[in-house]
């Protein structure tokens, strides 16, 4: 018989500390889709997706029920649509957008919540159709509701595609203008990577690797606040301690994590491909990556010493669910996106937390500037600079980075924006007051790292 | 499937009897129960083999029981608990 106090301990974790598994995500490869015709290509799109995914929901659902484990998020993530476009005849935007609406009709049929994979790897340079593909960003992420898109820009053995920067400062720009009634919303779904991995379970950046099979079932787990508990009880201890705590909840949280998706695989017949060991907030209050930090001892988020934090609780949480999971990938670390963290909303409104201190927070953990709300008038050519900072990072530390920000039109710093749900709520953060337009209308590409003579 | 019920809230007569009535009437055997005071409050864990009954319906009737007489009634899956707490 299981010990008394490992099953209060389990259930505690679930109805107390909000632990949940954050998303299924199922992978579907879209390369047998591929030809000259856009109408021949969606409907071959939206069968295969609705054929595969069909009982996705159903089975996330009945395990839930089985097993007593919340399951927040059931998604799809395809092959970067870009292939697509790449393959018809005379492509054209209209093309790429007709593409997004077929994602968009699947995911509504099949039930997910979200579709990633309205994506473009231009790391090194842009072929006709990802060109294009880049240009209807805006358009596509507008005119539908449950498409995500992302464009990798950089990568540690190519260097970082500085025209691609560019253009994504000016995407990024103008998808929060033609959303400008739901404060830049299509930002939200649109992350610009570098380093981006094939098997991301989480969205808005998931898409099917080249690397990857015909459908595979990706699992990401959560549990900020299950965390936060246990370092409630070490209160005082030295960091050894607490690192021995951390590995051992990322451990029983993993394994957990690997149980639904194995469950999954089987019921869905689809290849198990890895679980995603992240630790990913919601804006529900003890669901905070922020508030761990601060139980260590940081008095608000983003004070000195909240980077050296957040490294021992990333390396931690990597080492606890490594032994947990048979295969591990995806983004794998702690999240920090602004909006979706109470502990983060409460630090950027008080002063606490700044754009450099999160910038530097991204150098230690998964994955980068997430989710975080700009002052309206912020240039194209600024968040073309914040893109390709972050980018920076990701290439010289050989990790992947993102930018998910959001110029919010009409919105000023002091202000806050509402986007509602697990999305949460973005205070508007400061940016320099200082332009760097004649940095990025440089153009061309930052040359690829050396990966010796490390200091 | 194999199921771990797991009964959480202040003493009273009969919460054994109404939980085991709910288990009874859907056919779900009774494989193991213990039952302890724990921080001050009444804890129970049965292991029980739910055989060919719907999880979903035992779990709804559970959940009048608890909500009738003031308990936390939570119905998982054994090796929920098995691949967290073992090697």
């Amino acid at each position: 018989m299981l010990n008394p106090f490992e099953i209060r301990e389990t259930i505690d974790m679930i109805s107390k500390e909000n632990l949940d598994i954050r998303t299924i995500t199922m992978g579907i490869s879209l390369k047998s889709c591929a030809g000259p015709d856009i109408d021949t290509v969606c409907g071959k799109v939206y069968d295969k997706i609705t054929t595969l995914a069909k009982s996705l929901v159903k089975t996330g659902e009945d395990i839930e029920i089985q097993y007593g484990i919340p399951i927040i998020n059931k998604r799809i993530s395809v092959t970067p649509i870009a292939t697509l476009i790449d393959a018809l005849e005379n492509p054209t935007t209209e093309d790429c957008v007709k593409l997004a609406k077929t994602l968009d009709r699947a995911a509504k049929t099949t039930g997910v919540n979200f579709i990633g994979g309205y994506s473009a790897l231009v790391h090194k340079g842009c072929t006709r159709g990802e060109d294009l593909l880049i240009e209807s960003i805006p358009e596509a992420l507008a005119s539908t509701e449950l498409v995500c898109s992302s464009v990798n820009v950089g990568s540690t053995r190519a260097g970082i595609n500085m025209d691609a920067v560019r253009r994504m400062g000016e995407v990024v720009k103008k998808a929060a203008e033609l959303t400008a009634d739901t404060q830049g919303f299509a930002c939200a779904k649109l992350v610009v990577f570098c380093n981006a991995v094939e098997d991301n379970p989480f969205m808005a950046g998931a898409f099917h690797g080249e690397g990857e099979g015909e459908s595979v079932i990706n699992v990401g787990v959560s549990g900020p606040g299950v965390v936060k508990s246990a370092l409630e009880k070490v209160k005082g201890e030295p960091f050894g301690v607490v690192a021995e705590t951390i590995k051992k909840t990322a451990f029983k949280i993993t394994r957990m994590g690997q149980l639904v998706a194995n469950e999954a695989s089987k019921r869905l017949g689809v290849p198990f491909g890895i679980v995603d060991l992240s630790l990913a907030p919601t804006p529900a209050v003890g669901d905070s990556v922020a508030y761990i930090l601060e139980e260590m001892g940081i008095e608000k988020c983003g004070a000195h010493g909240t980077t050296a934090a957040l490294a021992l609780l990333n390396d931690a949480v990597k080492k606890g669910g490594v032994m947990a999971s048979s295969y591990v990938g995806g983004l794998s670390g702690a999240f920090i996106p602004v909006s979706e963290d109470a502990g983060m909303i409460d630090a950027a409104k008080c002063g606490s937390l700044s754009l450099e201190k999160l910038e530097a927070m991204t150098c230690v953990c998964s994955v980068g500037l997430d989710m975080i709300v700009l002052p309206g008038d912020t240039s194209a050519a600024t968040i073309a600079a914040i893109i390709a900072d972050e980018a920076a990072i990701g290439m010289v530390n050989s990790k992947t980075t993102a930018v998910r920000v959001i110029p919010a039109p009409n919105k000023k710093v002091g202000d806050t924006v509402e986007f509602g749900g697990l999305l949460g709520t973005g205070p508007v953060m400061r940016v320099s007051d200082y332009g760097s337009g004649e940095f990025i209308a440089r153009g061309g590409r930052i040359p690829a790292p050396l990966q010796s003579l490390k200091n | 499937m194999k199921a771990v019920i797991t009964v959480v809230g202040n003493d009273c007569v009969g919460i054994i009897a109404a939980v085991s009535g709910v288990l009874s009437e859907n056919k779900v055997n009774i494989l193991d129960i213990s039952q302890t005071i724990m921080q001050d409050m009444f804890t129970m864990i049965m292991l029980v083999d739910m055989g060919g009954a719907d999880v979903k319906k035992v779990s709804d009737k559970l959940q009048e029981t608890a909500k009738q007489m003031g308990l936390s009634i939570h119905v998982q899956n054994e090796e929920l608990f098995n691949s967290m707490h073992r090697i």
